[in-house]
C-alpha cells in the first residue's frame, strides 16, 4: 500500500473551472480553422475558405472571454501581457492567442465589409501562421504541471490536442457548407478523429497505472462520450455526409461535441490524478528505490 | 537547465543577499503550533473556519492559502530508536512550509511575473500583480499554493460580480520582516528551535551535524529532506529533518520541477504544430472525390 498522510492528496487540484476545457476546444477550433481557411484559399475553394475564416474568428472571439472569466481577478487579465516568458506556457499562449485572435477577427471583419483586401490577406496569413501553435500549446500548458497524468503524457498531449483541433475545424466547416464544397473539411475531420483515437490509446498504454484515471469517474464518462460522438460523427461524415447536407450537419456537430468531450476528459483526468496521493507518491517512490532517492539524505 | 537559471538570485546584482532559508528539525518539534499561530498573526491571514479532522492533533489539514505553516501529526506503532527492541507508539510532528525551491515550478509557470525570486533567494507572490490564473497551483510538486476564496479585502469593480479575493497566497518567508532585519515569525515563535532560520549554507552544515548525531543515538528513520542541491528541485530553501519517509508526512518522495522538461516539450509542440499544418494542407491534396 502506498503511504500517505491520512490519504490526503500531495498536490493541489487545479483551480480552473468549466471555462478552461471549453477554451481548449475553442482555441483548437480557431487555430486549425485559420490554417484550413488559408489552405482553402490557396487551393481555390473560396466558400470553404470564408466559412473557416468566420468559424475561426468566432471561436477566437469567445476564447478570451472564457479565459478572463476563469481568472480569480478578471480585471487584471492584461497582466498576462506585462511580460514575455518562455518558461510559462500560459504566458506564451496568451501572446499566441492575442496575435491569432486579433488577426483572424481583423480578417473576418474586413471580409464582411469587403474592404482593404491586402490587409485582410496579411491578417489571414498571420492567423494561419499562429494557428497551429494555438491549437497545440494547450497540450504543453497542462503537461507542464506536477499532475502525473498530465506531465507523464507530455509527449502525446500536444499531438492529441492538435488532432482534436483538426477534427473540430474540419467538422465545423462541414456543418455550414454544401457537401460538394466540403470535401477537404470532411477528410480533415475524419483524419483528425482517427489520429486522435490512436494517440489517446498510445497515451493510456504508455501511462500505465497513472493512466487508469481515464477509466474512472468523470474522465471515463467524457472519454467514452468523446469516442462515441467523434467516432459516430466521423463515420456519418465519411458516408452519407458526402451527399446529404443534413447528414453533414449532424455528423459535423457530433464530431465537434466529441472533441469538446475529449478536452473535458483530459481536464477531469488531471483533477482525479491530483486527488489521489497514490499517483504522486508511488511512481516517485519506485523511482527513488530504483535510482536512489535524490530528495532524501540518509545518515552516512 | 538554462531557461531555469533566469529565475535565479544572481539577477539581483549588487542588491543580492546571502540566500536565507529554514531548517525544520522535526526531531525536536513538540507540536505546539506556535509557528502556525505566529504566521497567521503576522501575515494577517484570515481565519478560514474550524474543522475537526480526527487526525491526531491536526485540525488544520494542509498548507494552503490560509495556512502557510502546517503542523502534521502522525501516530505510529514504531520504536523511536532503531535498536531498542521496543514496540511503542511514537508521535511524529512536523511543521511544513513552502519549500522556496531553487528551481521553483510556480515561479517558472507564472504568466504575469507575479511570482518572483527575492534578493534572499526566496519565492514570493506579488499580490498587486497576481490575477488569479491558478497556473502555479497544480505546478507546485508539494501542493503549497492555493487560490484564496475568502471575501476580497477591497471593493472590486461591480461588473465582476465576484467578491472573492481570487488571488494565490503562500508563505513569503516573511519578506517584510527580512527587509526590516527580523527573522520570520514562525522561527521566532518556535520554542524548541525546531524551526531554524539563517543563511542556507550554515543551516545545511548544522543539519548534517544533527543527522550524524541522531544516527549515533540510533534514531529510527532519520533523514534530511530537500537538503541536497542535486535533487529534482535543485534543493530547497526550506528543508527538513524527518524521522520517516517523506510520504508519511504527506511530502512527495522524489519531487521534480516539471519545467526542467519544458525545452523538449516546446520542441515536441512545434513538431506537432508543423504536422498539423501539413495535415490540413494535405486534406486538399489527397482523396479528391
Amino acid at each position: 500500500m502506498t503511504q500517505s498522510y491520512y490519504g490526503q492528496p500531495v498536490l493541489k487540484e487545479p483551480t480552473w473551472t468549466w471555462e478552461i476545457p471549453c477554451y481548449f476546444f475553442t482555441g483548437g477550433l480557431s487555430g486549425a480553422s485559420s490554417v484550413l481557411s488559408m489552405s482553402a484559399k490557396l487551393f481555390g475553394n473560396e466558400k470553404l475558405s470564408r466559412t473557416a475564416l468566420y468559424i475561426g474568428a468566432a471561436a477566437d472571439a469567445v476564447s478570451p472571454v472564457l479565459l478572463i472569466s476563469d481568472l480569480g481577478r478578471p480585471e487584471r487579465f492584461h497582466h498576462m501581457l506585462r511580460v514575455f516568458k518562455v518558461t510559462s506556457p500560459m504566458n506564451v499562449g496568451s501572446w499566441i492567442l492575442l496575435v491569432n485572435g486579433g488577426a483572424s477577427n481583423t480578417a473576418a471583419v474586413l471580409e464582411l465589409l469587403g474592404i482593404l483586401k491586402p490587409i485582410k490577406l496579411l491578417a489571414e496569413f498571420v492567423a494561419a501562421l499562429f494557428g497551429p501553435p494555438l491549437a497545440t500549446y494547450t497540450g504543453v500548458l497542462v503537461a507542464d504541471t506536477a499532475i502525473p497524468v498530465w506531465h507523464n503524457a507530455r509527449q502525446e498531449l500536444p499531438w492529441i490536442f492538435g488532432a482534436s483541433a483538426a477534427a473540430s475545424a474540419g467538422a465545423a466547416a462541414s456543418m455550414f457548407l454544401d457537401p460538394s464544397e466540403a470535401g477537404p473539411a470532411r477528410r480533415l475531420a475524419v483524419a483528425g478523429v482517427v489520429a486522435e483515437g490512436a494517440l489517446m490509446q498510445t497515451m493510456e498504454l504508455r501511462l500505465g497505472e497513472v493512466g487508469e484515471v481515464y477509466r474512472q469517474g468523470a474522465a471515463s464518462k467524457f472519454s467514452w462520450a468523446a469516442k462515441a460522438l467523434a467516432g459516430g460523427g466521423a463515420a456519418l461524415l465519411a458516408t452519407r455526409g458526402r451527399r446529404s447536407r443534413g447528414a453533414a450537419a449532424l455528423g459535423g456537430a457530433m464530431v465537434c461535441a466529441g472533441e469538446l468531450c475529449l478536452r473535458w476528459a483530459v481536464y477531469k483526468a488531471g483533477f482525479q490524478s491530483a486527488r489521489d496521493p497514490k499517483y504522486t507518491v508511488k511512481p516517485q517512490r519506485e523511482r527513488a528505490n530504483r535510482e536512489g532517492s535524490k530528495a532524501s539524505t540518509l545518515p552516512a | 537547465m538554462s531557461v531555469l537559471e533566469t529565475s535565479g538570485i544572481d539577477a539581483w546584482g549588487d542588491e543580492k543577499h546571502e540566500r536565507m532559508g529554514f531548517f525544520t528539525d522535526t526531531s525536536v518539534c513538540i507540536g505546539c503550533k506556535a509557528c502556525e499561530v505566529a504566521c497567521k498573526e503576522w501575515n494577517l491571514i484570515p481565519a478560514d473556519g474550524q474543522e475537526f479532522l480526527s487526525r491526531s492533533y491536526d485540525n488544520t489539514g494542509e498548507l494552503g492559502s490560509e495556512t502557510w505553516r502546517h503542523v502534521a501529526f502522525i501516530e505510529q506503532e514504531k520504536p523511536l530508536r532503531a535498536d531498542d527492541g521496543s514496540v511503542g507508539l511514537r508521535w511524529l510532528m512536523e511543521s511544513d512550509v513552502c519549500k522556496h525551491c531553487t528551481h521553483a515550478a510556480c515561479l517558472d509557470v507564472c504568466p504575469t511575473g507575479s511570482l518572483f525570486r527575492t534578493e534572499y533567494g526566496t519565492v514570493v507572490v506579488q499580490q498587486d500583480i497576481c490575477n488569479g490564473c491558478g497556473y502555479c497551483v497544480p505546478a507546485c510538486p508539494f501542493g503549497v499554493l492555493e487560490k484564496r476564496h475568502m471575501p476580497a479585502p477591497e471593493a472590486l469593480p461591480a461588473f465582476l460580480g465576484n467578491k472573492e479575493d481570487g488571488r494565490v497566497w503562500k508563505c513569503t518567508l516573511c519578506y517584510d520582516r527580512l527587509k526590516g532585519g527580523h527573522e520570520p515569525a514562525c522561527s521566532h515563535a518556535c520554542p524548541t528551535k525546531s524551526i531554524q532560520f539563517g543563511p542556507l549554507d550554515e543551516l545545511r552544515e548544522r543539519a548534517d551535524q544533527r543527522l550524524a548525531k541522531l544516527k549515533h543515538e540510533g534514531w529510527n528513520g532519520a533523514q534530511l529532506y530537500l537538503r541536497d542541491p542535486d535533487d529534482g528541485i535543485g534543493g530547497a530553501g526550506a528543508f527538513f529533518l524527518l524521522l520517516d519517509e517523506p510520504e508519511v508526512y504527506g511530502l512527495p518522495p522524489d519531487p521534480v520541477v516539471t519545467t526542467a522538461d519544458l525545452p523538449e516539450m516546446w520542441v515536441n509542440m512545434a513538431t506537432a504544430a508543423a504536422v498539423l499544418a501539413v495535415g490540413i494542407v494535405g486534406s486538399f491534396l489527397f482523396g479528391r472525390e
